[in-house]
C-alpha cells in the first residue's frame, strides 16, 4: 500500500526531516510510527498526504508515485486517503453531521446518499445521537471521533492519523484505538503516528520507530527510556 | 412482498444524476453564501449600497443624456426657417412666393406674416407701441416661416437653407440650428465622459468586491485549509466566494435600479411644471427594460469578476500546512 524508497525531505534551512527512508506497508496492515518529536513522523505522513513532496527518493501510495501527481490532481489524490489529526481540524461553524459530510460533498455525492453514509460513519464511532450538535459542545474524545468519522465516511482504503490520541486521556485513547482496530478488521490500511508506546504494545501491532529521519536500529532499547 | 420488491427496483433509479447533484449543491452553496451575508446585515448592506451608488451614478447620467437628446430631437424636428424678404417686395408677390415654396417636396408648410401684421405683433408684445407709432413707415419686411417636411435630413436642410437664401427676393434666412448642434456636441461629450467614468467606476466596484472577499477569505482561512486537506479542489473552495460576489453584484444592481427610479420619481413633479411652462408635453422617459436588465447584468458581472479575480489570486496561496 505504501512504499518509501530512499525518501529524503530536506527543508530550505538544510536540515533533513527524513534521510533516505525506505519502508513498505502492505495492504490491510495497521502500523504505528513512533519516535521523538522531530524524528520525522509528521513529515512521513505529510509526504503520504502530499502536503509535502520528497526532496529525493520515491513515495508510492497504492501504486501511485506521489512525485508524478500533478498539482491539479492533488485534491483527487487526497480524497482516496482518510486523514485524522491531533487537533481534529473540525469546522466549528457547522454541526457534526455537516463536518462528517464534507468529504462526500467535495466528492459530489448526492444529498440522500451522503446523509445515509454520514449516519453510518457516526454510528461506527458511536456518535449517531450527536449528529446535530456543534463540535465545540463535544468533549475532546468525541471531537476526535467526529474527526475519525469524517476520515472514514468515504470509505478510503488508507487511513493516516497524526497523533490521534495526543490530547486524550488513556481511556479515551484506548477507545479511539479500538475504533481504528475495527476499521483494520474490515480491510482498511492504517498508518498511525503516536508516541504512546504502552498503548501500542497493548494492541500488538507492527511498529516503525524513527530517529532523526531514519529507521531506528534497535527500537527495543529505546522503549525503556521513553517510559 | 411485492411492495418490497417494487421499492428495491425504484431505489437505484432514485439515485440522483451527477448534474442534479451539481445543481442542488450550487443552490445550497448559493443559499449558504446568502446566509453568510445576512449574518452581517449592516456591513453587507454598506457594501451593497456602495455598489448601488457606483452603478446608479452613470446610469442616472445616461438617463439624463437620453432624455436631453430626445427633447432636443423634438426641437430639431420643429425647426423652422424664417425667410425675411426684401422690404420693397409687394405683399401679393410675397404671398405668391410663399405658395411657390410650399410646392417643394422638402417643405411642409409656409406661413406668411405680412409686414403690418409683424409690426402689430411687435407693438402688442414689445411695449414700444407709442414709440413705434412715431415711425414714418413700417421698418419690418414681409416674412415667410418655412417648415420643412417631416422626413428631412441635415443635408436636405442645408440645401433648403441655401436655396431659400439664394432667392432674389430674400434678404436674410434665419435658422437657429447652431445651438442645437452645439447642444448635441455637448451631449456627445457627456456620453463619452459617462463611458470613461463608468469604466473607472466599474473598476472601483471590482476592487470593492475583491477587497471584501479577500477579507472574507482571510476570515475563513482555517476552513479553506481544512477542506483542502480533505481533498477539496481550488474550484470547490472558490465556489462560495463566487456566489458571495454574485449576490453583492445582484443586490447592488437591484438597489441601483431602486435609486434611479426613486430619483425619477422625485424629478417627475419639477419636470411636469417645466413642461407646463413650455406648454409642451415633455415627460421623462424611464429606463427601458433592456437598460434596467443591463444595470443588473453589469452588477452581477462585476461582482462575479471581482470575486473570481480575488479568489484566483488567494486560493492557490492558501495550502494546508
Amino acid at each position: 500500500m505504501i512504499q518509501l524508497e530512499n525518501a529524503t525531505k530536506r527543508f530550505p534551512g538544510g536540515q533533513e526531516a527524513l534521510s533516505g527512508l525506505s519502508l513498505s506497508i502492505d495492504k490491510g496492515e495497521m502500523v504505528f510510527v513512533t519516535g521523538h518529536s522531530g524524528a520525522g513522523k509528521s513529515t512521513l505522513l505529510r509526504l503520504i498526504a502530499l502536503i509535502e513532496r520528497p526532496t529525493s527518493g520515491q513515495v508510492i501510495v497504492d501504486g501511485q508515485n506521489t512525485s508524478r501527481v500533478k498539482r491539479r490532481k492533488i485534491p483527487a489524490y487526497r480524497r482516496q486517503i482518510g486523514m485524522v489529526f491531533q487537533d481534529h481540524k473540525l469546522l466549528y461553524d457547522r454541526p457534526v453531521a455537516d463536518n462528517v459530510a464534507l468529504p462526500l460533498i467535495i466528492a459530489g455525492v448526492g444529498h440522500r446518499e451522503a446523509s445515509r453514509k454520514v449516519r453510518a460513519a457516526l454510528d461506527q464511532v458511536g456518535l449517531l445521537h450527536k449528529e446535530k450538535r456543534r463540535p465545540e459542545t463535544l468533549s475532546a474524545g468525541e471531537q476526535q471521533r467526529v474527526g475519525i468519522a469524517r476520515a472514514i465516511v468515504s470509505r478510503p482504503k488508507l487511513l493516516i492519523a497524526d497523533e490521534p490520541t495526543g490530547n486524550l486521556d488513556p481511556d479515551l485513547s484506548l477507545e479511539v484505538m479500538r475504533i481504528f482496530r475495527r476499521f483494520n478488521e474490515v480491510g482498511v490500511t492504517l498508518l498511525i503516528a503516536s508516541h504512546d508506546i504502552s498503548l501500542i504494545d497493548r494492541l500488538g501491532c507492527r511498529r516503525i520507530a524513527l530517529e532523526d529521519g531514519r529507521l531506528q536500529q534497535e527500537p527495543e532499547e529505546d522503549v525503556e527510556s521513553w517510559r | 412482498m411485492a411492495l418490497t420488491r417494487n421499492a428495491d427496483a425504484v431505489a437505484p433509479a432514485r439515485r440522483s444524476s451527477p448534474l442534479a447533484i451539481w445543481f442542488t449543491r450550487h443552490i445550497s452553496i448559493s443559499i449558504g453564501s446568502l446566509g453568510r451575508l445576512s449574518r452581517h446585515p449592516f456591513s453587507s448592506l454598506m457594501i451593497i449600497l456602495v455598489i448601488a451608488v457606483t452603478l446608479a451614478l452613470p446610469a442616472a447620467i445616461n438617463l439624463i443624456v437620453k432624455n436631453a437628446r430626445s427633447i432636443s430631437g423634438s426641437w430639431d424636428n420643429a425647426l423652422d426657417f424664417s425667410v425675411f424678404l426684401k422690404r420693397d417686395l409687394p405683399e401679393d408677390e410675397a404671398r405668391a412666393l410663399g405658395r411657390l415654396i410650399e410646392q417643394r417636396a422638402d417643405v411642409d408648410l409656409v406661413a406668411f406674416i405680412s409686414a403690418s401684421q409683424a409690426l402689430g405683433d411687435f407693438k402688442e408684445h414689445s411695449g414700444f407701441g407709442a414709440a413705434l407709432d412715431q415711425l414714418p413707415d413700417n421698418p419690418l419686411p414681409h416674412t415667410l416661416v418655412v417648415s420643412p417636411s417631416a422626413g428631412h435630413t441635415s443635408a436636405s436642410m442645408i440645401l433648403l437653407h441655401e436655396e431659400l437664401g439664394n432667392l432674389p427676393e430674400t434678404e436674410h434666412v434665419q435658422v437657429d440650428t447652431e445651438w442645437v448642434q452645439r447642444f448635441h456636441a455637448i451631449l456627445d461629450i457627456v456620453r463619452q465622459a459617462i463611458a470613461i467614468g463608468g469604466a473607472l467606476l466599474g473598476i472601483a466596484i471590482v476592487v470593492i468586491i475583491g477587497n471584501t472577499i479577500r477579507l472574507d477569505i482571510e476570515n475563513r482561512r482555517n476552513e479553506i485549509e481544512v477542506t483542502k486537506l480533505i481533498g477539496a479542489s481550488n474550484a470547490f473552495v472558490r465556489r462560495p466566494f463566487l456566489w458571495t460576489g454574485f449576490w453583492y453584484g445582484l443586490f447592488g444592481g437591484l438597489m441601483a435600479l431602486a435609486l434611479v427610479y426613486y430619483g425619477l420619481y422625485l424629478l417627475q413633479g419639477p419636470v411636469a411644471r417645466l413642461a407646463g411652462l413650455y406648454q409642451s408635453n415633455i415627460a421623462i422617459a424611464a429606463m427601458s427594460l433592456q437598460e434596467a436588465a443591463a444595470i443588473i447584468g453589469i452588477g452581477v458581472f462585476l461582482g462575479l469578476f471581482g470575486s473570481w479575480f480575488t479568489t484566483a489570486r488567494h486560493m492557490r496561496r492558501i495550502e494546508p500546512r
